[in-house]
């Protein structure tokens, strides 16, 4: 964007138009002809994988916006019936939900890659600041998306990020007020956090229009951190940049897919499959995995104030980045000590988040401040200083000279390294469940898997368990009379399944005379709850409230440990839910001698502090099967845990189905783009 | 390409909506010769109308070939259930609701832009062009109906 363009179309319509609006030259000069440094790796892929990324969450969110309710009545069921009943409800939200995930981690890594080769030093300041904007803007609509389902996570994380402005003196409470709407998070706080999660993104696309302007002014860094000179050292972006982008964000797609189909929850917390309390705080609060380093920073002051400034600076600080590193030379490839000191920046920050997820005791919290001194170290101490004293090896003379020389063997080890730190931060964010719980057995599942389905006849029998035994407590209120015909489901015909519905008695009414009545149940109609309110139900179970089964087997959960939690990712382990319900279902023991239990309560081996309001609800030949099914405890155990992962999933069979298809496009198309990648550029190497 | 399907199908009507458009009951038993009840379904408002003899002899005796939407009032009913009329209560010039037992016809009335309807629904006069739509209904038994 630097003069006029030298783009001459012949076509008319595009001369006519170009004369008026310069449109066309304009995406020539900047995508097509646009001089691009020939010697850049594929760390560089990472603009284009963000682009499409905002792309992607922009028409995403606005579809989801669409079949969503900003009401903190409504808004946690408008998301699960979102998901169960919209036309590929689940890939949308699956989408959404990964594609922040993928956004931050392409984010980082487009960060990281600017730090280490420099891409913030001059002429390129305006560049990187805009970029820590777009960044801030990232956190802020990130933080106010994740409140929109108003599960358990959503509010408690609402009400600790929102109080951190009462850390101000004197205006502190009337900021927080101020942004609640009223006394505390509620109806209010969701409502215009959802018009702000809308809008940000939009004031995103604006930042990163300048953000690439001024990048097309200062041109493209490049690892030898030596700016192109020459026309030997830069290629036209078309074919040769667009294609390997191209490259880029086909790998980049496969990696989302597999979280998209396979492991929707792993990056999640199972909280927030409970619907919000404000009577009830989680034991552990733990924000998305990419807060989780300045959550550790947050909680390593002891301070109030001290530890909301900290964590603020612990993000601007980089806006300072080009004045703090004042070195001449750009790129880390040629500076020996800064590029160790890099190394241990990132494991610094690895090591940070891992913490953010662990409870704040004992030497997690010692480990959390040696680490935060680090990580301030690094900008405000070790960069300067290195700025001064280092002695950098000769650059190139050339980008051309640098093509020229060998290189190649880093970037495998730099890939590793990316992917285990990863895993231990997106382990970790699981590492938060409670430590002195017993890990309930690991059972085969039939759904389990990339080829797992539902066992239709496990799915009957358990249906036959819920209705004659844990439905006198429990509801089921997601799930219609209609889902029993549905594919993927028990199996059930339409007119089986509205002869199920018509057994049911379901309130309905006012008629003309004012008055409610009962009618037979209707497909449309979803399964009754035993109690007509929260109260009636506690006061007919001694004062404890049976959840909802709905979502059970998501809303549970427990922690994995190291290493399994990094095996998990590979093997698509997602079954702790149905592992926790089976074990809870045959855990009741006899009290150990040295156990004292609450009055009411009744001891289980794997409920978390072992006292369970719920008597054991299922004994040996309590239900009888048509099929000959055994009629014991495990054999209703694992039918029941199957039924209920159904309840939470009925869609899980098409998700895995459809993964495959996406997987086996992706896989030929990443190929594809490979060895065109590899034509196009055998003629510039 | 077929990656863009999800985005759109995702407007289309969800589970939840088409099950809530399944057919429905309706008795007739409460409706006496020469009354009209209105019942939604899909959200559309439908009339059933018990017509009197006069009504039905009224609306057979016109020269179809005279009529802006020519159509004979047999067509319109259901064999052996001649007196009962289902039409969907929306007109068919802009979508407003018409009135029953208004008009010069014994029929329907459109207070919006002034079309008139006759007792089998079919439009006589005004800007509308088209008769009052029949909605998909069967009789499950002389005094019940199922409507879609």
């Amino acid at each position: 964007m630097s003069g006029p363009s030298d783009f001459q179309p012949t076509n008319p319509v595009i001369k006519w138009i170009e004369r008026r609006l310069p449109i066309f030259g304009l995406v020539h000069s900047s995508f097509v002809a646009y001089p691009t440094p020939r010697n850049l790796n594929y760390w560089w892929t990472f603009g284009a994988i963000l682009s499409m990324m905002l792309g992607l969450q922009i028409l995403t969110g606005i579809i989801l916006a669409m079949h969503y309710t900003p009401n903190a009545d409504l808004a946690f069921r408008s998301v699960e019936l979102l998901v169960r009943d919209v036309n590929y409800g689940w890939l949308l939200r699956n989408m959404h939900a990964a594609g922040a995930s993928m956004f931050f981690l392409a984010v980082y890594i487009h960060m990281f890659r600017g730090l280490y080769y420099g891409s913030y030093k001059e002429p390129r300041e305006v560049l990187w600041i805009l970029g820590v904007i777009i960044y801030l803007l990232m956190m802020a609509t990130g933080f106010m998306g994740y409140v929109l389902p108003w599960g358990q996570m959503s509010f408690w994380g609402a009400t600790v990020i929102t109080n951190l402005f009462s850390a101000i003196p004197y205006v502190g409470d009337s900021i927080v007020t101020l942004l609640w709407g009223g006394y505390s998070v509620g109806n209010p706080t969701l409502n215009r956090f959802f018009s702000l999660h809308y809008l940000l993104p939009f004031l995103i696309a604006g930042v990163v229009v300048l953000h690439i302007w001024a990048l097309h002014v200062a041109g493209q860094n490049n690892p030898a951190g030596v700016e192109a000179k020459t026309e030997k050292d830069t290629v036209a972006f078309t074919p040769y940049a667009t294609i390997k982008d191209l490259f880029g964000v086909s790998c980049f797609l496969i990696f989302y897919a597999w979280f998209i189909f396979y492991m929707p929850n792993y990056l999640g917390d199972a909280d927030n499959y409970i619907p919000a309390n404000p009577g009830v705080t989680p034991q552990h609060i733990v924000p998305e995995w990419y807060y989780l380093p300045f959550y550790a920073i947050l909680r390593s002051i002891p301070n109030k104030l001290a530890g909301v400034i900290a964590m603020f600076s612990a993000i601007i600080v980089l806006a300072f980045l080009p004045w703090l590193d004042s070195a001449k030379t750009r790129s880390s490839k040629y500076r020996p000590l800064a590029k160790q000191f890099f190394w241990i920046f990132v494991v610094v920050c690895v090591l940070l988040g891992y913490l953010g997820a662990q409870p704040p005791e004992g030497i997690y919290v010692i480990a959390g401040r040696i680490l935060t001194v680090c990580y301030f170290a690094y900008f405000l101490i070790l960069l300067p200083l290195l700025s001064r004293i280092e002695t950098p090896r000769p650059v190139p003379n050339s980008i051309a000279d640098d093509v020229l020389a060998k290189y190649g063997k880093k970037v495998a080890s730099i890939a590793v390294a990316f992917v285990v730190a990863g895993g231990l931060v997106a382990g970790s964010a699981q590492n938060a469940r409670a430590d002195e719980q017993e890990t309930p057995p690991s059972q085969s599942w039939s759904f389990s898997g990339p080829f797992g389905k539902y066992d239709r006849g496990s799915l009957q029998r358990g249906l036959k368990i819920y209705k004659e035994v844990c439905s006198n407590c429990h509801s089921l209120s997601y799930i219609a009379f209609r889902n029993l015909a549905d594919a993927g489901g028990p199996g059930y015909s339409v007119a089986q399944a509205a002869a199920f519905a018509s057994d049911y008695k379901i309130k309905d009414g006012p008629n003309d005379a004012g008055d409610m009545f009962d009618r037979p149940g209707r497909p449309a109609d979803y399964f009754p709850s035993p109690f007509p309110n929260e109260q009636a139900a506690r006061a007919a179970n001694g004062g404890g409230l049976p959840p909802d089964l709905s979502l059970i087997t998501k809303a549970r959960s427990y922690e994995r440990g190291f290493p399994k939690f990094i095996f998990d990712f590979f093997t698509q382990f997602q079954e702790q839910g149905p592992n926790y319900v089976s074990a809870i279902l045959q855990g009741y023991e006899k009290k150990p001698a040295d156990v004292t239990l609450p009055e009411g309560t009744y001891y289980n081996k794997y409920f978390p502090g072992h006292a369970i309001k719920m008597p054991q609800p299922l004994t040996n030949g309590q239900v009888t099967f048509d099929d000959g099914s055994p009629a014991t405890l495990p054999q209703y155990a694992h039918d029941i845990a199957t039924f209920l992962m159904w309840a939470a999933e009925p869609q899980m069979e098409a998700r895995k189905h459809l993964g495959l298809q996406v997987f086996v496009f992706l896989i030929i198309f990443a190929g594809l783009m490979y060895f065109t990648k590899k034509k196009v550029w055998a003629d510039a190497h | 390409m077929a990656s863009l399907w999800p985005f759109i199908s995702q407007m289309n009507p969800d589970a939840s909506t088409i099950a809530a458009g399944a057919p429905i009951e309706v008795d007739l038993t409460p409706i006496a010769s020469g009354q009209d009840i209105k019942v939604f379904w899909r959200g559309k408002p439908i009339y059933i109308m018990n017509r009197t003899k006069k009504q039905v002899d009224e609306a057979r005796s016109v020269q179809v070939s005279s009529l802006p939407d020519p159509a004979t009032d047999q067509s319109r009913v259901k064999e052996g259930h001649d007196q009962w009329l289902v039409v969907i209560g929306i007109c068919t010039h802009l979508g407003c609701i018409p009135i029953a037992h208004e008009g010069n016809y014994d029929g329907f009335f459109c207070p919006c832009h002034g079309s008139q309807y006759d007792s089998s629904g079919r439009i006589r006069q005004g800007p509308a062009p088209a008769n009052l739509p029949i909605p998909p209904y069967q009789f499950v038994s002389d005094t019940k109906i199922q409507i879609g």
